[in-house]
């Protein structure tokens, strides 16, 4: 029988789990855990499992066989109602196209989950006001999303993630439709803030420079989770940025 | 990094003393290295004498540091044509990173456990750059920004060769 998450510190993790859709398995036995308050990468090249993985940590699937487990309990065991209530309340999403209700304002679209969860229609607006602040948006509050720039939008879908102040951001190629500086922006933004609220964070991307805004990076492929791949250190000084590091001091001169 | 076209390039901004080009230089080229002194006035006497700049009237007090110099015409054509002139684009981790796979498929070794390794090490290091983007000057912003980018080209390359090697094996091994 399964027992409960052991591993001190554990958040989310996934055991064993297998996933088809048809005839083709995405996931063939993915194990991953994941630590309070940490910003997790995951990696893989397209079609290797990586998106369906990060819908199972997030109740979106009910895996085929193994276990999800969030905060001392079994996700994947619980109702259609049960998940959906605790994908409201405990989780944050961003996806590589916002999906904002393009019709609504910036305010709206971060208001809408707060109101969802019955917050007081003041609060949820005045929250969503604090948080379209802090992703240096606040004179676009009345703005409709449909008319905001690439960049703009994916902040809003930030904000809406985190005003919901969840336990776990669930972020699937996040800048995948935005250049690099903007993309940076965004994750600069997404994991700062994430860390200021000590929110965990699962980052599915294929682009190793948003990989490495992870404080951990693991990899999928074939449909099982490699080892780690990378476990950010204390970071160098600055002028390590030359440092005779094995591969960067070529890169740099 | 050639330190005398940087020099002579640090001298079209304005005349100065040997000592105002070293400190910006160990400041904005140095990265952690020190340019000495011995080296910059050597340099600057090279920069004279082939009339690329010109010592200013000796100014009172000691040591060798009594002159302000002041960059010439050719001088200035000549950090203008540098400056215009592309780098010559070096396949900089090719060379290693293939004789490592390919000895390796030759010799019957883990070739994909070594691409693995350093891959991991690679996204190591894009951590780390990333983490000095984050809190340091955009001087260390724009080369931490540059090394990225060449990591990403490897660690692609990486990925290609690991879902090659099958093709790699069989072309190495057949020879």
């Amino acid at each position: 029988m399964s027992t409960p998450v052991v591993l001190p510190g554990c958040l989310l993790e996934a055991r064993d789990i297998v996933k088809s859709f048809g005839q083709t398995p995405a996931l063939r036995g993915a194990s991953v855990t994941v630590g309070q308050g940490e910003i997790l990468a995951v990696m893989g090249p397209s079609g290797s499992g990586k998106s369906t993985l990060l819908h199972c940590l997030a109740g979106i699937f009910q895996p085929d066989r193994g276990e999800v487990w969030f905060d001392g309990r079994r996700l994947d065991t619980l109702s259609e109602a049960e998940r959906t209530r605790l994908r409201r309340t405990a989780f944050g999403f961003v996806f590589q196209f916002g999906q904002m209700v393009p019709e609504l304002t910036a305010a709206d679209n971060v208001a809408l989950p707060l109101l969802l969860n019955r917050t007081s229609r003041k609060l949820a607006y005045k929250t969503a006001g604090t948080w379209l602040d802090r992703l240096g948006l606040g004179d676009k509050g009345g703005r409709r999303t449909g008319e905001l720039s690439g960049g703009e939008a994916q902040r809003v879908a930030v904000a809406r993630a985190l005003a919901l102040t969840p336990k776990v951001v669930f972020a699937d190629e996040p800048t995948g439709s935005l250049d690099s500086l903007t993309g940076e922006k965004v994750m600069d933004l997404l994991t700062g803030l994430a860390r200021q609220q000590d929110a965990t964070v699962v980052v599915v991307t294929h682009d190793a420079r948003v990989a490495s805004y992870a404080d951990r990076v693991v990899m999928v492929r074939d449909g099982h989770v490699s080892a780690d791949l990378g476990t950010a250190a204390a970071p160098r000084s600055p002028a390590a940025a030359t440092a005779t590091g094995p591969a960067s001091a070529r890169a740099v001169r | 990094m050639s330190v005398p076209l940087t020099l002579l390039g640090l001298l079209e901004r304005e005349p100065s003393h040997g000592y105002d080009l070293k400190r910006d230089y160990d400041a904005f080229f140095g990265r952690g290295k020190q340019l000495p002194f011995g080296q910059v006035y050597a340099t600057l006497g090279r920069l004279a004498r082939d009339g690329k700049i010109v010592p200013g009237d000796a100014e009172p007090g000691d040591g060798p540091d009594r002159r302000r110099y002041a960059i010439t015409t050719t001088g200035r054509d000549e950090v203008d044509t540098w400056l215009a002139e592309a780098v010559e684009p070096e396949p900089h981790l090719q060379t290693v990173l293939f004789a490592k796979v390919t000895l390796a498929l030759m010799l019957g070794k883990p070739a994909e456990a070594y691409l693995d390794t350093q891959r991991a090490a690679h996204i190591r290091r894009m951590q780390e750059l990333t983490e000095i983007k984050r809190t340091g000057p955009l001087v260390d912003v724009l080369l931490a920004d540059h090394a990225l980018f060449h990591l990403e080209a490897d660690l692609r390359w990486i990925d290609l060769t690991s879902a090659r090697l099958a093709e790699l094996a069989e072309a190495v091994g057949t020879r």
